[in-house]
């Protein structure tokens, strides 16, 4: 075993454990944390596939952006008032998560690995250059669309929270 | 020995000696808080220390005794808190503080005994997003500290202080787009190598120079992020207290304290890498001085690296000198003027700037622009 291989099973095994820690967890802040470990494992993980531009998006926007702000509303609605589990979000939880495993039964029986001669990607390959150029050249106008619903939903949120403006 | 064993050895050195520096810097900083302060307000400052009775060292014996003071401190976790993230806070603080130096180089190219060794720990091709990206992980060591707390001026002080590092946390990213385009990289030492270039002959191509107003937006968001004076609403002895730290003592109060600390060393550097020309020395080239009215001084390799290193050190030393000059001369902001600051002034006047370094390239760019 290289320890590239070694590297991804410690990794991934802690990214597992922290998935599940997420779920399992009964203090609701407790799970956030887990959750932002995870990511921050997830960003490790893209890391040693090269893609480091990735990676460190990962941590930027979801560890260091998204997750605060789930952490605030959480840390500000008490969560020692939240109420017991009830059957029916187990059913629903269960089925969405069986929907889930049988997308990945496919992918977990392909046991075909990489194709020889694939083993590195090429030069600059997930490089800040090569990221711009395919969002910026090649997928210009998806991009801005993207851009422009995101302004929709700010533009949104202001108006549902300042009543008069 | 192998070579990969060679260079793995090579970087574990250079990883221990930049955390030593970067936790010796830090540590005196602390010291030369109080001296400077003092030194600002006609005061003696700190000089009643002593060890066993000892008090001979004068002001080393207070760089020993305070970190004694703190470690031998009762450790008190509220009884209705979180214990466990009451624990984890402070590592929460520490760790985005230190890891953050590996990016930044402190000299170009030692070559020694036919290796070339990049004097920098790692050497990532999105230097600039790593920084930031550990930057935003800074705000769970407050928030998670504040809750675990258990205590309504903590959760305040906490809350206060993440809103305060995520609006900051943009207007400095915009700031540093500028250097990004100008220099066309989002590598650090390459950032470092393309000030070594003149401008008309004389003038050297520091980020300064070129980007005037990313430094001052920079600068000043820096300050803002490391929740000192005037910008320290986190905390707030008549209203809240210490804020989000109200309920450590002891070796976990010491942790954040170092971690601001540890922010202030980073900070300094990050200014002196992005505008101040880094490890550059003016018209040191890699052979030594070539002086732009003429005339040069050859030096050997290994006195010119240790001139870079030694200069390098310096820059870091005069911005960590001029945050704590800040802090000591500027009254407090109150929470709506820091906001407003952050999102009505530095926000927008950031924006400007990078449009109209935008323009400009695109004006005196004299070929066709790149694909």
């Amino acid at each position: 075993m290289t320890s590239a291989v070694i590297l991804f099973f410690v990794v991934g095994g802690l990214a597992i454990v922290f998935s599940l820690l997420v779920v399992f967890q009964r203090n609701v802040v407790h799970s956030a944390m887990a959750l932002v470990a995870t990511l921050f494992l997830v960003a490790v993980l893209f890391l040693t596939l090269d893609a480091a531009m990735v990676g460190i998006l990962q941590i930027l926007v979801y560890a260091g952006a998204i997750m605060v702000l789930f952490l605030f509303v959480i840390m500000l609605l008490n969560p020692a008032v939240l109420e017991g589990r009830r059957l029916a979000w187990w059913g629903l939880g269960s089925l969405a998560a069986l929907l889930l495993l049988f997308e990945l039964i496919p992918l977990l029986l392909d046991s075909s690995g990489p194709a020889s001669g694939q083993g590195s990607a090429g030069a600059g390959f997930g490089s800040p250059e090569m990221l711009a150029q395919s969002l910026f050249y090649d997928f210009v106008l998806p991009f801005e669309i993207a851009s422009v619903l995101l302004l929709v939903a700010i533009i949104g949120a202001v108006v549902l929270a300042k009543r008069e403006l | 020995m192998t070579a990969t064993m060679i260079d793995i050895g090579i970087v574990a050195v250079k990883a221990a000696l930049v955390l030593s520096m970067l936790l010796n810097l830090a540590g005196l900083l602390g010291w030369i808080e109080r001296k400077g302060s003092a030194l600002i307000q006609d005061r003696i400052g700190a000089n009643r220390a002593s060890i066993f009775g000892f008090a001979g060292l004068g002001l080393v014996n207070t760089l020993i005794a305070d970190p004694i003071k703190f470690l031998t401190k009762e450790d008190f976790i509220p009884p209705k808190g979180d214990r466990l993230l009451h624990t984890l806070a402070p590592c929460l603080a520490l760790f985005p503080a230190l890891v953050t130096f590996a990016v930044i180089p402190f000299g170009d190219v030692l070559v020694l005994g036919g290796r070339e060794i990049n004097l920098q720990v790692a050497n990532l091709n999105v230097g600039i997003l790593y920084i930031f990206s550990m930057a935003s992980l800074g705000v769970y060591g407050i928030v998670v500290g504040a809750w675990a707390s258990n205590n309504k001026f903590s959760l305040l002080g906490g809350v206060r202080g993440s809103a305060q590092m995520i609006s900051y946390e943009i207007a400095m990213g915009l700031s540093v787009i500028g250097i990004v385009m100008v220099y066309e990289t989002l590598e650090l030492q390459e950032i470092a190598r393309a000030q070594g270039e003149v401008l008309w002959g004389w003038l050297p191509a520091w980020g300064i120079f070129l980007q005037p107003v990313g430094f001052l937006l920079f600068f000043t968001a820096a300050v803002a992020e490391t929740k000192r004076i005037p910008f320290d609403l986190p905390e707030g002895e008549s209203e809240i207290v210490a804020g989000y730290h109200v309920e450590y003592s002891g070796a976990k109060f010491l942790m954040f304290f170092t971690g601001e600390f540890a922010e202030i060393v980073t900070a300094a550097a990050l200014t002196t890498t992005l505008f101040f020309g880094g490890w550059q020395v003016p018209y040191l080239m890699r052979d030594g001085l070539h002086f732009p009215w003429g005339g040069s001084l050859l030096l050997p390799h290994l006195l010119v690296v240790l001139l870079q290193v030694a200069v390098f050190g310096l820059k870091v030393v005069f911005f960590c000198w001029l945050q704590i000059l800040v802090r000591w001369s500027l009254p407090r902001f109150r929470y709506d003027q820091v906001m407003r600051l952050g999102w009505k002034m530095l926000l927008p006047l950031a924006l400007v700037n990078v449009m109209v370094t935008a323009v400009l390239i695109v004006a005196f760019q004299s070929g066709p622009v790149k694909p």
